[in-house]
């Protein structure tokens, strides 16, 4: 009997990718649900509902240390975020532009050059960078953060627009030059809008990975007021065992927050990015 | 395909130049001189208060010849990329293709396996993951129903490497995604044509969807590899953040950190990263080099 096999295995498929997805997204629920419960329950409590609710985990939590409030650390982190996003949205689309549609002297050897800083690791470059940040006194501030973005280092994304810019057709282009267009005007007037798409993955890519750039933040902020969300969870979390976790797993789901709004609202923008261009 | 290439009408030399700008001085100042500057560093004694003094090769003499940190912590990042990076492709393919038969609700699933990958890379899943495998968390509570007596994973240095590699794995999501999308492409009539031909499931797979996956394949396993020998927050955090206890967390990343920036032996450091640089460069080229007996590009006609 086909048929009935047949929903006998689709049945079986449906309860194997339920089942693993319930185990993917159960730490993250775990983090909610502890996230309300009383610090003397959180370990002995492992069922995801909370017998005991509260909300005093959110209260001490935001409360943060040394005197610095948690809403610092969101403002912090939210700063540069922004800055971040708009850095790479207009440095990477200006790259971007002139490698997909100028013609220019040495443009294969710059291409070429821009593909392989993809692969780069950060490490190789590392030490001369905080050199250089240091010597402009800039240890403690947040240009190291934000700067390389509006320096377009981040190639992965022009990448990402070269290839999206050959999609659109050039007739709309010639049509504007014969209309008398200047390449500016063009860049501005044709691309940038067709260019939406891609100019959104990378906003939205870009916020995410500076919200948890830890490494970068970690070794140019040591000053309290200038920590960011995810400094100050590191702070709050004390590896030798005696931190306050209830408070610590509250400011861990509201750090979780922004992001999984964006993801939220984006999401089309996310998935079609990912699959064309296979971003992390 | 479009065929977008045709004789430039005119060259923008002076336009092109000022659109690339930005990014010419971000690859001089951020990118060359700083590797450059590096490579140098790399051959003196340098700890930021004093000039840098040219030593030569002795930080290398050094690394290869006298550190067992570097050689542990090299082990261990080696440990790391070779179990994490296959299993996650293999879960993100596996999901891939029960997903793909035209399931209900596919938006909902997609969207389930993508969260880890989305929220994996913070600090505050790093500390989750810590407190969910703890000697008293859920994971070994999960094991004891079936009876198995979990370790200590994170106390024990031992099994730190296992929560870090699991963390890796769990965002199989992005992974998964990019499969979908090739799966996607892969015309339907070559499965009926294999069908008629008396292809079974298994036969199809290997000869159909992983011949015409295998260009995302290339690209996933590539970047896989590339980041995961950069993997830091996980083992800072999940470990001690000294790459205790006992070194189980001291990842490559982690020791290039803590030689720069804690004992400010900035020279060292610069080596470490060279030596990382080459290292990952070593990889990608195995991996390019392999690519033409396994890599299959649509148009090229594959011979049997």
């Amino acid at each position: 009997m086909p048929t009935l096999k047949r929903t006998y295995s689709q049945a079986l498929r449906h309860a194997v990718i339920i089942l693993v997805g319930v185990a993917m997204i159960y730490p993250v629920l775990w983090l909610l649900a502890s996230s309300f419960k009383t610090n003397q329950t959180i370990f002995t409590d492992t069922g995801l509902w909370p017998h005991s609710f509260t909300l005093d985990n959110y209260r001490n939590g935001w409360k943060g240390f040394q005197g610095v409030s948690f809403s610092r650390f969101f403002g912090n982190s939210a700063l540069i975020s922004v800055l971040s996003v708009l850095g790479n949205v207009v440095t990477c689309s200006l790259a971007a532009y002139a490698f997909a549609r100028l013609e220019f002297k040495f443009k294969k050897v710059w291409f070429a050059l821009m593909l392989v800083t993809i692969m780069l690791p950060y490490h190789v470059t590392l030490v001369p960078q905080y050199i250089i940040f240091s010597e402009l006194h800039w240890i403690n501030t947040y240009y190291p953060l934000f700067l390389p973005k509006w320096l377009a280092h981040d190639s992965f994304f022009i990448l990402l627009m070269v290839q999206f810019i050959r999609g659109i057709p050039r007739e709309l282009d010639e049509s504007a030059t014969i209309d008398g267009c200047g390449q500016g005007k063009l860049y501005l007037r044709i691309i940038l809008p067709l260019l939406a798409p891609a100019l959104i993955t990378t906003a939205i890519f870009t916020f995410i990975w500076s919200w948890d750039d830890f490494f970068s933040q970690m070794i140019y902020l040591s000053d309290i007021k200038l920590f960011t969300v995810q400094l100050g969870i590191r702070a709050l979390f004390d590896p030798s065992g005696s931190s306050d976790w209830g408070a610590l797993l509250a400011i861990s789901v509201l750090s979780l927050l922004p992001i999984t709004l964006i993801f939220l609202v984006f999401q089309r923008y996310f998935l079609d990015g990912i699959a064309t261009t296979g971003l992390k | 395909m479009r065929t977008s290439r045709r004789p430039p009408i005119h060259t923008h030399n002076r336009t092109a130049y000022a659109f690339l700008l930005p990014w010419l001085i971000g690859f001089f100042c951020l990118t060359l001189g700083p590797m450059l500057g590096s490579l140098y560093l790399s051959l003196t004694k340098y700890n930021l208060l004093r000039s840098p003094q040219w030593i030569g090769f002795a930080n290398f003499k050094q690394i290869f010849t006298d550190d067992a940190t570097f050689t542990h912590s090299l082990k261990l990042t080696f440990t790391y990329v070779l179990l994490s990076v296959p299993l996650r492709l293999v879960f993100a393919l596996l999901v891939a293709l029960a997903l793909n038969k035209g399931i209900r609700a596919l938006g909902i699933y997609r969207t389930v396996y993508y969260i880890p990958s989305l929220l994996g890379g913070s600090v505050a899943i790093s500390i989750v993951w810590r407190q969910i495998f703890d000697s008293e968390g859920i994971v070994n509570a999960f094991l004891g129903w079936f009876g198995i007596d979990g370790p200590a994973w994170i106390a024990h240095p031992d099994y730190l490497i296992y929560p870090i590699v699991t963390l890796s794995v769990w965002q199989f999501g992005s992974a998964m995604v990019i499969f979908l999308a090739g799966l996607k492409q892969i015309p339907a009539d070559l499965y009926e044509a294999s069908q008629v031909d008396g292809a079974g499931k298994i036969r199809q797979f290997f000869r159909i969807s992983l011949p015409m996956l295998s260009p995302v394949l290339f690209f996933n396993l590539i970047m896989s590899i590339i980041n995961s020998f950069q993997a830091f927050t996980p083992a800072y955090v999940i470990g001690d953040g000294h790459g205790g206890p006992l070194d189980a967390s001291m990842f490559y990343t982690l020791y290039l950190y803590l030689k720069g920036f804690s004992y400010f032996d900035m020279g060292y450091a610069s080596a470490l990263a060279w030596i990382m640089l080459l290292i990952i460069a070593a990889f990608t080229g195995i991996v390019f080099a392999t690519s033409r007996y396994w890599v299959f590009y649509g148009d090229s006609k594959e011979g049997r």
